[in-house]
């Protein structure tokens, strides 16, 4: 039925619009041929033929009418008005071409930051890994575990063991595709030299599973991801071989050292894969068997308390995540009841890929959401200012709105004319903002600053997606800055306007009011903007001087990669032996100590079961603690207090007994307060004596709540491979010269990594993403501010030219220069003042939104507020002050004589 | 009845409708046949007759093409569509619905 509809009037649509001419002549043609059998039968009837046209024509009417009539009644007039209105539009513009550029301008930064803003969610947190397919299926993969501090959900955050994966990989039914993969560093030797990479551990299914085909040479095959390290070959990634490799042709088969274990590349992966993980590109990728050689803990394939696999999985079509993650907990339930010694308290979560918690996806993602509601803002504050600009742009053409309308024209047509024209301003400015985007795609990069030598992969990424995005917020923004303007303008009273010609003009007021409400949003968006900014500079100035328990500035560390150079447990002791009797001799150095995880760095502490002798756990619990290898002085060396017993000593070694030194928080959970120096401590089945409590100090985060957390000795729970950390007044720069020599003369072999103080080590993470937060924020509350002083200014000046009379009367009837200064400004203020109570009240409200990115400063805070409405009431001064000056030199004689 | 009839405008494209079901017409000899069917009881200027053929072609429910007429000059000749056949059908048996409802109406004794 449809069907057979549009089998008729399609064609003849089509026809209309593109034989418009032809149409229209055989409309003529028929009318004509009307006429004239008309005329025939008339004069059969006995009239004269002069007289039979006359008759025939009265009887007909007005041909053109008719005509007309026919024309609307093809229904496809309004695509015909669209051209003749774009056409139009275009003139005019050109004819104006100054507020042609700055509406344009104004409108290109609007819809900019919202496609870039756009794009890097998109390419960062929705679609993370270009070339992978139906990333929109897929889900990040966690495990969980019951906290032992049991805090607001009860549950932390770990990775799952290989066997746990196995598992549920084989009985999982709601995925159609399963990888594992663990981020991992790698040191790799070219001619003498050595690197450092960063590369991945994968399921050998992981190309194939990800629709990833190598260039060159082929993935992983099935059985490469069992036995302890059988299958040392490595796949490379593509900017890796071109640049490192000069893109050699023969590369598939030849050996490569990697973490001094030599791998067969086997293939090149695609130009643009960068691997699974949000943040950093990868370089390498090698089978699981091969874990022991890059992850930390030793050989963990056959062992279910060693949880190092993050990974992903898709689901299939049509499957929700709650559903997925309804069968992973049954799953997750299984394992636990099997394998209660390694798996009691152990669950398995599922994320969306833009909440991922061990990339920078999870990270990111409340300062993207923060950032697009504030580029919304931006969008709106230009809207605005287009409108304004729009508004005093229709009192100049009121006379031609006016002629219109007196010769026919309808309101609405007239409306349509004018949003026709925004909408050729907003699609110019959507192809501007699309370029910005492009520009801008990288832009994250350089303020998410996680060190020096370390690339970061945070692009944007350009789609159909993107571009749809824009198209919406063209047409939105459309509709918000030319509907106002467009209605104002139409709103033309004929006669009244004929009459006085171009004097000043009734309806301005009105218009004027309008503009006065499009500045007062202005203001209020502003100064949500600022107080947004504000907010998160007193965050990160809190983050800078907070206080993480431990000395931040005389300390400097450096990791050594002893795994990735080939050491052996006895070699690599030697090693640590050596290196801190030379480090602590090192001139300026007052002390020195290894230590295996750095505090607030991506590696993170090994967890373990523990036991203490006065502490009974109710049933469903099994107290844990994350803990941390250091050497002795570590304490002193890092500046974090012994409250009672002693630090450990070298005399903590392998043969003597087993000891450890617990924080504030595990004394009072598992020893309720009481001095535990002396008492046991049960880590894994071993029995440790505490011989120190040392004070309680942060551990990853600044946010963190008080965990429970012990240290042993780096002698009695080795790990090859550590951190080194000096205290010494001297700083990073002359440090690492030094350290360079010290090492090379050790082992060559070694890569010196870069050294830093822990003060900078700590706030690359603490900062992460406030530092994007706070640098976008800062740009755009700026932009804003000055949009809306722009706005202000334009209202005050245009509202001083309209009133002229007025303000020369005054002037006349002994008003001095300064008294009208002051009304003119004071009206400014006035506005400034209404519009910063809104944005008050909005922002109170709104601002429980970035509470996520505050670090011990409230949404509230006055401060924040106080400095919002000083900057906007000076920069309401000074968009004011010219306007209310040249308000003041009025000179009335010249003003009322004209 | 699902919605209300716009009298005149529907009644106007009822009876086109039917006259160019009977055989295919051009303007003129529709307007002649509207005149000689409705005598003096329904005036329909021929102002408002091509716009209507206009429209209903564009819906779709007639359909034009240009053949020669008796004093062979071209002429555009419509006809009734498929679609169109149908429309007539329901327009019509709503006019009869309609016609009877009002002739019942007026018809009413005053008591």
């Amino acid at each position: 039925m449809r069907f057979e509809h549009w089998l008729y009037t399609v064609p003849l649509r089509l026809r209309y619009l593109f034989r418009r001419k032809q149409v229209d002549q055989e409309l003529q043609d028929e009318l004509q041929g009307h006429i004239e059998a008309q005329i025939a039968e008339d004069i059969a009837h006995g009239m004269s033929p002069e007289e039979a046209r006359y008759a025939a024509l009265r009887k007909i009417g007005g041909v053109t009418q008719i005509e007309e009539q026919c024309r609307e009644a093809r229904q496809v007039n309004y695509i015909q008005n669209f051209f003749q209105d774009l056409h139009y539009g275009l003139r005019q513009l050109r004819l104006n071409p100054g507020f042609a550029v700055l509406a344009v301008l104004c409108l290109t930064l609007g819809i900019g930051a919202n496609a870039a803003v756009f794009s890097w969610i998109e390419g960062i947190l929705l679609r993370p890994f270009p070339l992978v397919a139906h990333q929109e299926r897929m889900v990040a993969i966690a495990g969980t575990k019951l906290s032992g501090d049991r805090g607001a959900t009860g549950l932390a955050r770990t990775d799952v063991s290989w066997l746990d994966w196995q598992d549920l990989q084989k009985s999982c039914k709601s995925f159609d595709v399963f990888i594992a993969d663990r981020i991992m560093g790698i040191t790799l030797n070219i001619g003498d030299r050595a690197e450092r990479a960063t590369g991945e551990v994968v399921s050998s299914n992981y190309f194939d599973a990800l629709g990833i085909r190598p260039v060159l040479g082929r993935g992983f095959q099935p059985d490469e991801d069992s036995g302890r390290n059988s299958h040392p070959v490595t796949v490379m990634s593509y900017w890796m071989w071109k640049e490192r490799f000069r893109g050699d042709p023969d590369i598939v088969g030849k050996p490569q050292l990697l973490n001094g274990v030599p791998h067969t590349i086997v293939g090149i992966a695609p130009p643009g894969f960068y691997g699974t993980f949000v943040g950093y590109p990868m370089d390498f990728w090698v089978p699981a068997s091969m874990q022991e050689t890059f992850v930390p803990g030793g050989y963990q394939l056959e062992d279910r308390s060693g949880q190092w696999v993050e990974g992903f999985a898709r689901l299939k079509p049509g499957v929700t995540i709650d559903q997925a993650q309804q069968e992973v907990n049954v799953i997750a339930k299984g394992l636990e009841a099997d394998y209660l010694a390694t798996n009691r308290g152990h669950g398995i979560e599922l994320f969306p890929l833009w909440k991922t918690p061990f990339n920078q996806a999870g990270n990111l993602e409340p300062t993207l959401k923060t950032t697009l509601a504030v580029v919304f803002l931006v969008l709106m504050i230009a809207c605005a200012n287009v409108s304004s600009l729009l508004l005093v742009r229709s009192l100049g053409r009121r006379h031609e709105m006016t002629v219109r309308m007196a010769v026919g024209a309808r309101r609405g047509r007239l409306v349509r004319q004018l949003v026709t024209e925004g909408l050729i301003l907003s699609t110019l400015a959507a192809g501007g903002g699309l370029l910005v985007a492009y520009w801008c795609r990288n832009a994250l990069a350089p303020i998410f600053t996680p060190g020096a030598g370390i690339d970061v992969n945070l692009k944007g990424y350009m789609d159909w997606r993107v571009f749809a995005f824009s198209a919406a917020v063209c047409l939105i923004s459309t509709l918000l800055f030319a509907l106002v303007p467009a209605v104002q303008g139409s709103k033309v009273d004929i006669a009244a306007s004929l009459k006085s010609e171009s004097g000043t003009a009734f309806g301005s007021r009105g218009k004027s009011r309008v503009r006065s409400a499009l500045v007062l949003v202005q203001v209020s968006l502003s100064f949500i903007l600022l107080v947004g900014a504000v907010l998160l500079v007193q965050s990160v100035r809190k983050i800078r001087t907070a206080d993480p328990g431990f000395s931040t500035n005389n300390v400097l560390m450096t990791r050594i990669d002893l795994i990735g150079a080939g050491y052996d447990v006895p070699r690599a002791k030697d090693f640590d032996d050596k290196l801190l009797d030379r480090a602590q001799s090192i001139r300026g150095v007052e002390s020195a100590a290894l230590v295996r995880v750095r505090p607030f760095g991506y590696i993170g502490y090994f967890t373990a079961p523990i036991a203490v002798d006065d502490y009974h756990p109710a049933p469903d619990e099994q107290p844990e603690a994350e803990y941390n290898q250091v050497s002795p002085s570590y304490f002193a060396t890092m500046g974090i207090p012994i409250l009672s017993g002693r630090e450990f000593t070298r005399g903590d070694n392998e043969t003597a007994a087993q000891v450890a030194i617990v924080n504030e928080r595990m004394v009072t959970q598992y020893w309720h307060g009481k001095d535990p120096i002396g008492s046991r401590l049960l880590v894994k089945g071993k029995t440790l004596r505490v011989v120190g409590v040392a004070k309680q100090a942060k551990y990853q985060t600044f946010g963190e709540e008080p965990k429970a957390f012990f240290y042993v000795p780096l002698r009695q729970e080795f790990s090859i491979g550590a951190n080194l950390i000096l205290r010494t007044s001297q700083d990073a720069g002359s440090m690492s010269a030094v350290l360079t020599r010290e090492f090379a003369s050790l082992d060559a072999g070694i890569p010196m990594l870069e050294v830093v103080t822990t003060r900078e080590f700590i706030l690359r993470t603490a900062l992460a993403s406030q530092q994007i937060a706070v640098t976008l924020l800062g740009i755009f509350g700026t932009l804003a501010v000055l949009l809306a002083g722009v706005g202000l200014y334009g209202v005050m000046s245009y509202s001083v030219t309209q009133s002229k009379r007025e303000l020369a009367l005054r002037m006349a009837l002994g008003a001095r220069g300064q008294d009208v200064l002051q009304l003119v400004m004071s009206r400014g203020l006035a506005l400034t003042a209404a519009g910063v109570c809104v944005g008050a009240v909005t922002a109170l409200l709104l601002s429980r939104l970035i509470a996520d990115l505050l670090y011990k400063v409230s949404p509230r805070n006055p401060w924040a507020f106080g400095t919002a409405f000083v900057v906007m009431i000076v920069a309401s001064l000074a968009a004011c002050f010219f306007p209310a000056w040249r308000a003041s030199r009025t000179d009335p004689v010249q003003v009322l004589r004209s | 009845m699902s919605k209300p009839l716009d009298l005149v405008q529907g009644t106007l494209d009822l009876l086109i409708l039917k006259i160019v079901a009977l055989q295919p017409l051009n303007g003129w000899a529709i307007s002649l046949r509207l005149k000689q069917i409705s005598g003096d009881v329904l005036q329909v200027s021929d102002g408002s007759l091509y716009p209507a053929l206009h429209k209903l072609e564009q819906e779709g429910w007639i359909t034009a093409e240009w053949r020669p007429s008796e004093n062979n000059r071209r002429a555009k000749f419509y006809s009734l569509t498929r679609l169109g056949r149908k429309h007539l059908e329901k327009e019509s048996a709503n006019w009869d619905r309609l016609s009877a409802a009002i002739s019942n109406i007026v018809k009413l004794k005053e008591a």
